[in-house]
Order: C-alpha cells, then structure tokens, then sequence
C-alpha cells in the first residue's frame, strides 16, 4: 500500500519539479545573455494562466486532435512513474524496462504528429514531419546509448540502472549520446528552439500551434515531464547513485542530491543552447548520426571492458 | 516414394493458425466488397474505378474458387511432409496467386504486375528444386524427416550450397531485398481481401520454407548463415521502409512495410540461427519466438490495414492518398480501425507490434551481452538500425494516417465517402480485436510460442522461463526485466484519466470552435494541407544518397510576365530496378537475340538440326 502511495507520490512530484527545470534553464540563458529574464517560476505561471483560459479548437479537428494531449501526457507519466525515486521496488516496475521506455514515448509522440495534422494547417504538417523526421533519427542514437548502459549490468532492467555502479568511459560516451539524443527529444538549440514562432525554424512548437488554453498546458506539461526524464537518465549515467535506505534522514539528503544532479544537466543544457546556433534541419541528420556513432563506440568500449 | 503424409508438428500448426485465422476476416471482408449495392454514394456521374469491380456473378464464383484454392494451398505448402508435395502446393500457390493479382484484366498494370510476379517467383521456384535436388542426392528421399536424419551426416560445403539456393529461393518469395522487386506490384494489384492474404500470409510460408528448411531440417552449423540472414534483414528493414515512405499509393505503401516486416521478422530468424551455431539454447528459443512473434503480428495488422485501404478505395475509388484527406468524418470507423492497425506496426505500446519489436531488441540485447568480440558490436548496430526503422514505420505512419483521414477532404471523391458496409466492418473489427488481444497476452502467446520454437530448433524448452505470467515476459537470462503490457496499459489510461479529469477540474466550459489559423489569409483550403510528398520531403533529402531524386518543374505562361500555372513533379530512381534488374533484362533479350541465329525460318537447316540432333543421339546411346 505504501509502496503505491509512494508511486502516486512519485508521479506528483514529476509534475510539480519538471516545469522548474525548464525556468532554471530560461533563466540561466537570460543571465549568459546578460538580460534580466522572466522568473524562474514561469513555467508555472504559463501552466496556471493555460488551464484557466478557453479553449479554442478548429472546426476541422476530429477527436484525434483532442485526445492527443492526454495520451501524449499518459505516455510521459507512465514514464515517470517507471523511473524510481523514492522507492527500489515500485509495483509499477513490472510495466517495462529501459527499452520499453523508448516505446511509451513514440506513443505520445505518434498522437501529438497526428493532431498536429489533424486540423489542416500547414504549418502543422511541416511540424509533424519534421518531429517525425528528427525523432526516428534520434531513435538508433538512444538505442545505441541505452545498450552500451545496459551492457555493463548484462540486462536493460530500470533497477540495475537506478542502483549505484561505476562511471566507465563507455556510460560517459553513452552519456554523451544520450546528451546529444535529449537536445533533439527537448526541441533544444542547436536541433530546434523553443522560444521562436517563426514559420521556417519551428519544429516541436509548429505542431502545437494550433492548441490552447487547457489543452495546450497538459502538453507542456507532458513536455516538461519528458525532459526531466530525459534528463534523469543522463545524470544516472554520469553521477550514479544508488537508492537510499529505509531511514528518513538518509531518504531527504538522497533526494536532495538526486534533484541536485538533475538540475546539473540542465545547467549544461542552458549553456549549450546560449552557447550554439540552431542548425539547418538537414543538418541534424549529421547531428544524430553523430550520436550514434557515439553510441557505437560506447558499446565498442563496453566491449573491451573499459 | 511419393507418400502423401502431412505434418503437424507445433511448427506446422502454428502457420495453420496464422492462415486460417486472416483468411476468416478476409472472407468475410469480401461480402461486403463485391456485394452491387454496398455504396451507394458511387452511383451516377461519380463512378470511378470503383464502379469497374463491379464483377459479373461468374466472376465473382471464379473468385471465390481461386480463394479456396489459394487458403488450401498454403495450408498445404506448411504442411506437406514430402518435397515434392511440398513444390506442388508451392506451385499451386504461386500461380493461383498469380490469377488473382491478374484478376481484374482491365487493368494495364495488374498485367505487368503479374508478369513480374510470374517470372520472380518461378527464378525463387527453379532455386528451391535445385536445393530438394541436391538434398534428395544426398538423402535418396523426399520425406522430410528422413532428410532431416540424413542431413546430420551432410557434409558443410554441401549444407552451405543448399543454404544459400534455399535462401535465393524462399527469399524470392518472402521479398528479402534486393528481391523484393516484385512485392510493391503485385500486392496492391490484386484485389483487397487477397493483398491482405499475400502480404499477410502468402510471404509467411517463405519465412516456413526457411524455418522448415534450414532451421528444422538441415540443422544451422555456420554462424555466419545467421550473420547473412542479419545483414540482409537489416537492408530490407531500411529499405522497405524508406520505399514506403516516399510512397504515396497506400496499397503500395503498405506492400513496401511488408518488405520491411519480413525483415524484422528474419531479424528473429536470423538471431534464432546464430545463436543455434554458437550453441547458446536459451536465446536460440528466444529469438525465434521474437521471429514468429512478429510473424503472427505481422499478419495481423498487415491484413487489417489492407482491408482498412480496400474500404478506402471502395469508398473513394482511389488508392492515392493526395486525393484522400478527412475520411475520419466520413468513415469512423474505418478510420478506428486503420488507427489500430497503424499503431500496432508502429510498434506502439500496448499493442501487438510494440511486444514484438521488444521481444527482438532484447534478444539483440541478451545476444550482446553474451557473445564476445566483434560480434556484439555486429548486434549493436543490427540493433540500432531496428530502431531506426521502428522510427521511420511510425513517421510512415503518420504520414499515412494523418493524410488518408485527417484534416480536410482534398478532392471530391473523399467528400462524398461514406463508411463501408456491416460484413466489411466485421473483418476489420475481427482483426482489430486481435491486434489488440495480441498485445495484452503476450506472456500467454509466448508461452505457445516457446513450444513452436523448441519443435522446430530442436531444443529443449525444459525449465527455461520467458513470462512470468500471462501477463509479463520476463526473459530468464536478464534479471528484473519486465514487460507487462496489461499493466502497462492499464496505467497509461488511468493516468489519461486523470489528465481528464484535471482538465475538467479547471472549468467545464466548451472549446470555441473556430477555424483553423490561416495567417489572415481570407480562405484556407485543402489545397494549403500538407500533402504526403511534402511530408516525406526531409527524409527524401535525408536519404537523397539512396533515394537519387529529381524533380521536374514547368511553368505555364499566360504572357512573359504572368506565370498562369506550375508543374512540379518528383520522383525517386528505382535503384533496384535500374541498377540491377533493367541491365539483367537487358541481357536476357541480348542472348535471346544472339540465340535467334539459329532459326532463320529454313526448312533445309531445320532437318540438318534434326539429323545432327538424331546421329548425336546415336552415339550418346552407343557410348552409355
């Protein structure tokens, strides 16, 4: 029973930290840029002001259109809740592996292309494409990354991941895959960029326009979420720690530093964004291929043990 | 020596199964597809090509006998215990297939179709003789067992020979790239019910052949059978599903995802016979339980999305899908069900395909962890380019979904659609609930799998473990792996619920329904969507290396200053059939034009050739 209270707990806090994550990130690049910038908290401001406003929906839109917001958020808290955070057994566990992960995102990601297609816009056909085109090729990168992980527990379970294990250069180069993956997955600079409406450049931001009000916060949520997942999974690679013991005193400082590393690789992501330009999207074929090759060498090292 | 023994060992009964359970919807589908009067929105000015299958009731008996014959046929070819039982069905098969791609003779290119179609699967056919031959010189039988005992003394360089004319030859059949050449054209030539049969099981028997064959009956010993079986699944993967993407006819778009789902599927075969000759029992079952997996899945949703694009083309008259658009309106549940299918071969959670695509990850993955060397970067990267085709099935899938039904009508056709009737709606509701019920029970379906796995590997099953329940797969090898896809999707709904019902909590009122934005532009059309070649334009960039297309553009003048219209075409060059089959054909003709010196239509000459003929023989007999 408290192992479920702990799973439902778990999933709340994904919701409640994730747009955080994304402030830190906007703030970090406003303070590089030496401009004062929004503040930090909002992401909850936008999430609070979306949910109370009407919402508009365009004549041509099927049900498609509406349900895609909360299956695409289902997929990324089905995701959260199988990332463990306070707990080394959560009876949600048995729902998959690192693999599977790979999986319950297409789902949200399949239904967010199709609305985006659903109401005519054409703008919401170059996003859905272009989503679609980035993603798959994100796809053999994060596979690549999440087998030369795996590969030094001997299986792909979420738990042998979560617990605490060496840094080799092989989970450093998968690291770096994966790095390079979530820029991708985020719709980050240099591969897309959050902050434009410009027609030509947008990608992940073309496919929602035509979403508002309710609608569109449970898809920056899911968003969030995903990120912070994303993110979650690089830091375990880099900074691993195992899971804390039954005290409580040890749970909190546990907590603390699991929160702390996540915000780490969102430091690093601020400061690459500020740092790079966006790329032409043929270009990120060159820029995914990049990490799998990376992936490659990671398992190469696995291979050899270093 | 001709017995007429059938066999019904787990492997045989298990491609029984996957015949009998698609040839039912596709049965009842047909009801409905022929039936006079089941479209009535197609009548007067509009009937289009539609209104051509309309067939004499002559025909329509011609139809149903050929069906017969050709579910009978296939249930022959897996089960027939003796070669040349085996060949004859085999035989049957193609050429009933062959009438029924031919089938509707008004057609231009379900001529040329099926004369690409004859002559690849009879150059697959002389392959497979001359492999029986060479396992009957060895063996002196055709019976299938007394082969398989035979075959344990066989030497390797003969196994070798008779793997690769038995490859050449099943995969002809099974459309393994680059001999897939014959796949996109015959398949959406013939009629619906009989392209979810071909594509959904005809090809099946091929991926039987070599389970049967090599697997079953001459026993792998070389690991590199099972390499080159990897190599040329991965290309098939990638290429069929790249040709898919470009495509725009959704018959042939879903011809070309065959090509790419028997590559998946002989990436299980391929794993399954690698580990066989690495001796490594667990994931030798494993894999090819992942393969068969596939396999029924395959089936499955393949049939129901052919039955989804025959209802579609006898709704609208057309297969291309830039004339398609809005039918989600028009046909619900048409619709529904092309959704269905969609997301099971884009390997969504928790349908049929994503456990099979799982299954055959971790197989990859368990095989990387437990080879040495080289070969776990080999299946690394196998491994990574699954993934690259699982991203590219979904973006296909998108396009083909998101084009065919969404948004608004693009031509007059799609408008006055209307959704299809009861008995087709059946079949594909039937086929929908399987590919649901095969996602959900995978721990039960794996269960049974095993069984099929361990009869035709040969392997015992004993006490290995691969579900935890019939719910969860759990391979045995890799601790605290879980796959429960119940669970699964007994979580991503409750937490979808809950996302409606924060939606709800934060006030109930209605959306505004306005149109879409339109930049201010004062009227947005269908002509402003997105259409499926400008969906698949940065993957045709992308992929410009292999794809090698070229546009052609033309503006028509009113006068030099006003450009009245714009054609724009692209295309993609064929590599396949410009690089290698045109130069072969080329060739064929040559040698058949210098064969033709010898008939230069003189009598005198022909009686020399039959006295030369008549003396050769003379002496051939005097000598032997």
């Amino acid at each position: 029973m408290t192992k479920t209270a702990l799973t439902f707990l778990q999933i709340i806090l994904f919701i409640a930290v994730s747009p955080f994550l994304s402030g830190l990130i906007t703030k970090i690049k406003n303070n590089v840029r030496m401009r004062k910038g929004q503040s930090i908290w909002q992401p909850y401001f936008n999430l609070l002001k979306l949910f109370s406003k009407q919402e508009v929906v365009s004549g041509t839109a099927s049900w498609i259109f509406r349900a895609a917001p909360f299956i695409a958020l289902a997929s990324c808290l089905a995701a959260s809740a199988l990332i463990p955070v306070f707990i080394f057994v959560s009876p949600l566990q048995r729902m998959g592996d690192l693999l599977a992960l790979i999986f319950i995102f297409a789902l949200g990601r399949f239904f967010m292309a199709l609305a985006a297609l659903d109401t005519g816009s054409s703008f919401g056909g170059m996003g859905a494409s272009r989503e679609m085109f980035i993603s798959s090729l994100a796809e053999p990168g994060l596979c690549l990354a999440i087998f030369a992980i795996s590969l030094q527990f001997g299986s792909t379970s979420i738990l042998a991941f979560s617990a605490s294990h060496a840094v080799s250069i092989s989970s450093v180069l998968a690291a770096a895959a994966l790095f390079l993956v979530t820029l991708a997955e985020t719709s980050r600079i240099p591969v897309d960029n959050q902050e434009t409406h410009l027609e030509l450049t947008m990608v992940h931001e073309a496919m929602l326009l035509e979403y508002s009000g309710r609608s569109l916060a449970l898809i920056e949520l899911s968003s969030y979420i995903k990120q912070m997942i994303l993110f979650f999974l690089i830091a375990q690679v880099v900074f691993p720690i195992g899971m804390p013991g039954a005290a409580l005193a040890p749970i909190s400082l546990w907590f603390l530093w699991y929160l702390a590393r996540i915000l780490i690789i969102a430091v690093v992501v601020a400061l690459v964004e500020v740092s790079l330009a966006k790329m032409r999207l043929f270009r990120v074929a060159d820029f995914l291929g990049f990490a799998f090759v990376l992936g490659i060498i990671a398992v190469v090292c696995a291979m050899l043990g270093v | 020596m001709l017995n007429f023994n059938l066999l019904f060992d787990p492997l045989s009964l298990f491609f029984l199964f996957v015949i009998f359970i698609i040839s039912l919807p596709s049965a009842i589908y047909s009801l409905g597809y022929f039936s006079p009067k089941a479209n009535p929105c197609l009548s007067g000015r509009q009937a289009p090509a539609a209104e051509k299958d309309k067939y004499s009731r002559g025909k329509l008996t011609l139809l149903w006998f050929l069906f017969v014959a050709f579910v009978a046929s296939m249930a022959l070819v897996v089960t027939a215990a003796n070669l040349l039982i085996f060949l004859a069905a085999w035989e049957i098969m193609s050429l009933i297939s062959y009438f029924l791609v031919v089938f509707e003779t008004g057609q231009e290119k379900s001529i040329q179709a099926g004369l690409i179609y004859i002559v690849m699967t009879h150059i697959g056919t002389a392959f497979l003789i001359a492999a029986f031959l060479l396992m009957y010189q060895h063996c002196h039988s055709f019976d299938i067992l007394v082969i398989k005992n035979a075959c344990q003394a066989m030497p390797a360089q003969l196994k070798n020979i008779i793997f690769i004319l038995l490859l050449v030859g099943f995969g002809t059949k099974a459309g393994i790239v680059p001999l897939h050449i014959w796949l996109p054209y015959a398949h959406p030539q013939a009629p619906s019910h009989i392209s979810s049969l071909m594509s959904g099981v005809m090809i099946k028997t091929a991926i039987y052949g070599l389970i049967r064959f090599v697997i079953f009956t001459l026993g792998v010993n070389s690991s590199w059978w099972g390499m080159l079986i990897l190599v040329l699944a991965v290309i098939s993967c990638l290429v069929g599903v790249i040709y898919a993407l470009m495509e725009h006819d959704i018959k042939r778009l879903l011809a070309y995802h065959s090509v790419e789902n028997i590559g998946i599927i002989l990436l299980g075969v391929g794993l399954s016979m690698f580990f066989i000759a690495r001796n490594m029992p667990y994931l030798a079952i494993f894999s090819l339980i992942a393969g068969l997996y596939h396999l029924v899945n395959h089936a499955i949703f393949k049939g129901l999305l052919f039955l989804c694009a025959g209802s579609v083309y006898k709704a609208t008259g057309t297969r291309d899908m830039e004339k398609l658009g809005g039918l989600i309106k028009k046909m619900p549940q048409t619709a529904f069900y092309f959704l269905i299918g969609s997301m099971g071969i884009s390997a969504l959670p928790p349908l049929n395909g994503f456990v099979s695509e799982w299954l055959t990850l971790q197989a990859f993955f368990l095989g990387a962890s437990s080879v040495i060397g080289g070969a776990k970067l080999f299946l690394g990267i196998c491994a990574g380019m699954l993934a690259l085709t699982g991203g590219l099935a979904a973006a296909c899938f998108v396009k083909a979904f998101g084009i065919t039904f969404l948004a608004e009508p693009r031509s007059r056709r799609a408008e006055e659609a209307r959704e299809v009737s009861f008995s087709m709606k059946a079949g594909m509701l039937f086929l929908s609930f399987l590919t649901v019920i095969f996602g959900l029970a995978a721990g039960w379906i794996v269960a049974l799998l095993a069984k099929v796995a361990s009869a035709s590997t040969g392997i015992e099953i004993g006490s290995m473990i691969f579900s935890l329940n019939i719910f969860t797969l759990s391979p045995q090898t890799a601790k605290g792996v879980y796959l429960s896809t119940p669970l699964l999707a007994l979580v991503l709904i409750v937490l979808g619920m809950a996302g409606f019902g924060v939606y709800m909590l934060f006030g109930r009122r209605k959306p505004v329904i306005y149109k879409t934005w339109d930049c201010g532009y004062y009227k947005l059309s269908s002509r402003n969507e997105y259409t499926a070649t400008a969906f698949s334009k940065p993957f045709r960039i992308a992929f410009s290396f292999f794809l090698m297309p070229y546009r052609k553009t033309e503006k028509i003048r009113g006068s030099f200053y006003h450009v009245k219209s714009f054609v724009y075409e692209t295309h993609t060059t064929p590599v396949f059939k410009k690089y290698i089959y045109a130069p072969l054909v080329a060739l064929v003709f040559k040698s058949a034009r210098f064969m033709r010196r010898i008939q230069p239509g003189s009598i005198h000459l022909y009686l020399a050739y039959i006295f030369a003929a008549l003396l050769l023989l003379i002496i051939f007999m005097q000598k032997f």
